[in-house]
């Protein structure tokens, strides 16, 4: 079942556009605190970032599936824009009837132990709690929250940190991961809403952590490609160092994982167009685990085999490693998903295991 | 553009694969009491009964008593049967890989004399592969074939061949012999013959595995002789048809199932509510099994679309092993046991059953490191 040509197509231009636009002087200048405005204009004029949505939202009724494909493009060349936010944030927003945009956006709350509670205040609300290490909080143009409301989940939307206090920080690849702490934070009536159409806290904390599997399987592929090319550039010992059998073995361990990587993903994927939430629970715990497993021992040979010049700022592959060693933690580590996955399978009994991996 | 050489597209198995699922598991709750641990059991009996439902030799042409179904359902009668333990060996290496290449390589006699009693679970063969002094560098085989009058006369030995004190009939891979002295070309004269294995001359003997079980065995050939109809495909074609051979054995779905009963058991030691760390143990496990799963029917799209996926094989073969290899490893520490094969206990005589099996799983249908080499070749490095 390969890829559907219009999807192919996609692909092939969301590949030229990064390759074209998402220069390291970009990501350097990014990770010093330069937003890449016309990189992120570049991808909101191919309509990818709402394209899912329905078209009264602004969108193209895409397939999310596609989308999911088009995040391993942007793991790929390590574009320093919140695209799988914009599009979770796009989603939330739009299901439950609250103002959104093509500037960037960002959805939180994205760790577990955040508490955000919405309070009726006259007309109005008040928000509290914590929303910590929110991906681009500081550049976007809409925050959108998942809070616990007194009749249940809310959605809010927020126009800016302003509000709240906010403690900048970073991840290891230098990509803004900002806290923000509400202290009974007025808002207005139309700035929240009930969650609607399955967007709820746990689902979003689910397509993020899926999102950071297809990102990082592109940043595997990146990896590997570096590595692979870098091999066989290499000369010592009047050789190409691919021609060592140590090397030649490693770097065969490296494209196992990269493909199994990309095929948990995929499989993870596939299951969004099938509307079973059961069925994507399953799947996309195996891909954030198995991904981020394979995360950690690529950027391992990915280093070896490159020597001491993979391990330099100025060399690419560390735009790669150091977004597979952050994203690996993000939206649950893979031990979390790895724990989740096992007492799924645990609470359904031995019995079940085959059964459920041979679900159709 | 990309770096991944290896494509494993997602795969959505047709209906009829779906419906036959609920049929193999229909069979093998019947025959229950013939399963175990893995699919090494030897049953001609059982063979027989799936041959006559037509679960053998399912993707050759209906006129060599193939049934021309898909991979798709080969893949899902397969995989029940290696979870279930089935004893499939009387006839699995003729459907997997014997008669595939006899369906390649053979003359019209020789598909219609072997296939249909392969397909018919009637006739076990046999890899005539491996020697004392050639493994994983089969091109350094020693056993050689002279052309006689009406056939050829073999002489030499093999070893490791699982099953030969049962089988029928062995794919023989030797080479021609040559006149004067050294090989230029270490491939050149390679030919394989469809083995009698009642010829006179034929000396099969036991090699026991540290289990104490009898699978492998050497098999001496002194002046063999095999009549000309029993050439199979060219002299000299041998490299060809045995590296084919090799790459239907690789591309099979069972390079990581063989332990999943240990799995299974592992699930009930830690009940329904496991502690966090015994959770991700077992999570990390299932999430390595789900995907080789997902790529290994990847592979059998491919096949399904007439590719040879030898690199893709290989890359499921060899994460596969080792993740197979970890369940033991994993299993002694979440719950340690001192393991005992003959043990009342299930888990206590899995987990020895298990542990002493390991070893050959990165060594047999190809070592990790010459799967590796296969892997990096495809990558363009060698």
């Amino acid at each position: 079942m390969p890829l559907r040509d219009e999807t192919r197509m996609l692909l092939e231009s969301m590949d030229r556009l990064f390759q074209d636009k998402c220069t390291k002087q970009l990501i350097d200048d990014a990770e010093k605190g330069t937003f890449p405005s016309d990189l992120w204009h570049a991808v909101t004029e191919t309509g990818v970032p709402l394209a899912a949505l329905p078209e009264s939202a602004g969108g193209a009724d895409a397939e999310w599936s596609d989308l999911y494909y088009v995040l391993r493009v942007t793991g790929r060349y390590a574009a320093p824009i919140p695209l799988a936010e914009t599009m979770l944030a796009g989603w939330i927003a739009a299901s439950s009837g609250l103002e959104l945009t093509d500037a960037p956006m960002t959805a939180g709350p994205v760790r577990t132990g955040d508490k955000l509670t919405l309070e009726r205040d006259g007309n109005g609300w008040r928000l509290t709690g914590q929303a910590t290490r929110l991906p681009y909080a500081c550049s976007a143009a809409r925050i959108i929250l998942i809070t616990d409301g007194p009749d249940g989940e809310m959605a809010v939307a927020l126009d800016s940190t302003e509000g709240a206090q906010t403690t900048e920080g970073r991840n290891m690849a230098g990509e803004p991961r900002d806290t923000l702490t509400f202290d009974h934070l007025r808002l207005a009536a139309d700035a929240a809403a009930p969650v609607r159409g399955g967007t709820t806290r746990e689902t979003l904390y689910r397509r993020g952590a899926l999102a950071r599997a297809a990102m990082m399987s592109g940043a595997l592929e990146r990896a590997m490609d570096l590595a692979v090319t870098y091999a066989q550039e290499r000369q010592q010992f009047g050789r190409p160092i691919s021609k060592f059998q140590a090397v030649q073995q490693n770097l065969a361990v490296l494209a196992g994982q990269t493909a199994a990587a990309v095929a948990a993903a995929n499989f993870a994927i596939e299951t969004l167009s099938r509307n079973d939430p059961a069925a994507e629970e399953f799947a996309v715990a195996i891909a954030k685990t198995r991904v981020g497993d394979a995360a950690t021992l690529a950027a391992e040979i990915a280093h070896q085999v490159h020597g001491a010049i993979g391990f330099t700022q100025e060399y690419a592959l560390q735009l790669a490693t150091r977004r597979l060693w952050s994203w690996r933690e993000e939206f649950g580590a893979d031990s979390e998903w790895a724990a989740r996955l096992g007492r799924m399978v645990c609470a359904r009994g031995p019995e079940n295991l085959w059964p459920a991996l041979t679900a159709a | 553009m990309t770096g991944l050489t290896f494509r494993f597209d997602p795969v959505t198995l047709p209906p009829e694969a779906i419906a036959l699922r609920a049929e193999v598991r229909a069979f093998i709750k019947e025959h229950e009491h013939l399963m175990g641990f893995t699919r090494s059991g030897f049953n001609r009996d059982f063979s027989r009964a799936m041959g006559k439902r037509g679960w053998i030799g399912m993707t050759w042409p209906k006129q060599y008593g193939g049934h021309e179904r898909s991979s798709f359902e080969r893949y899902v009668l397969i995989e029940e049967m290696l979870v279930a333990g089935a004893p499939l060996s009387a006839h699995y290496t003729g459907d997997r890989q014997s008669g595939p290449n006899i369906l390649r390589f053979g003359t019209e006699q020789q598909k219609q004399h072997f296939l249909p009693k392969i397909a018919a679970g009637e006739l076990t063969f046999c890899i005539g592969m491996s020697e004392p002094n050639s493994g994983s560098d089969l091109a350094g085989t020693r056993t050689r074939a002279v052309k006689v009058d009406g056939g050829y006369r073999i002489n030499g030995s093999k070893l490791w061949t699982s099953n030969a004190h049962r089988s029928d009939f062995a794919i023989l891979f030797c080479k021609m012999a040559q006149e004067g002295g050294a090989e230029p070309d270490r491939h050149a004269g390679a030919t394989q013959f469809l083995l009698d294995l009642k010829s006179p001359g034929i000396d099969i003997r036991p090699v026991r595995n540290l289990l104490g079980e009898h699978h492998f065995n050497e098999i001496f050939l002194t002046d063999v002789f095999v009549p000309d109809w029993l050439l199979l495909g060219k002299e000299g074609n041998g490299w060809n048809q045995v590296t084919s051979e090799l790459s239907f054995e690789r591309s099979a779905p069972d390079r990581f199932l063989v332990f999943f009963q240990v799995l299974r058991e592992m699930l009930r030691m830690a009940g329904p509510n496991p502690d966090r760390a015994t959770a991700a143990a077992l999570g990390r496990l299932v999430a390595q099994l789900a995907t080789l799963r997902s790529m290994s029917l990847s592979i059998a799209g491919m096949l399904q679309d007439g590719l040879q996926p030898n690199n893709e094989s290989a890359v499921v073969k060899d994460l596969g092993t080792r993740y197979e290899q970890d369940i033991p490893v994993v299993a002694r520490q979440l719950f340690p046991t001192e393991p005992e094969l003959e043990a009342a206990d299930l888990y206590t005589s899995m987990i020895a059953r298990a542990t002493m099996n390991a070893p050959r799983l990165s060594i047999q249908g190809g070592t990790r490191e010459i799967l590796r080499g296969i892997i990096a070749r495809g990558l363009g490095l060698r």
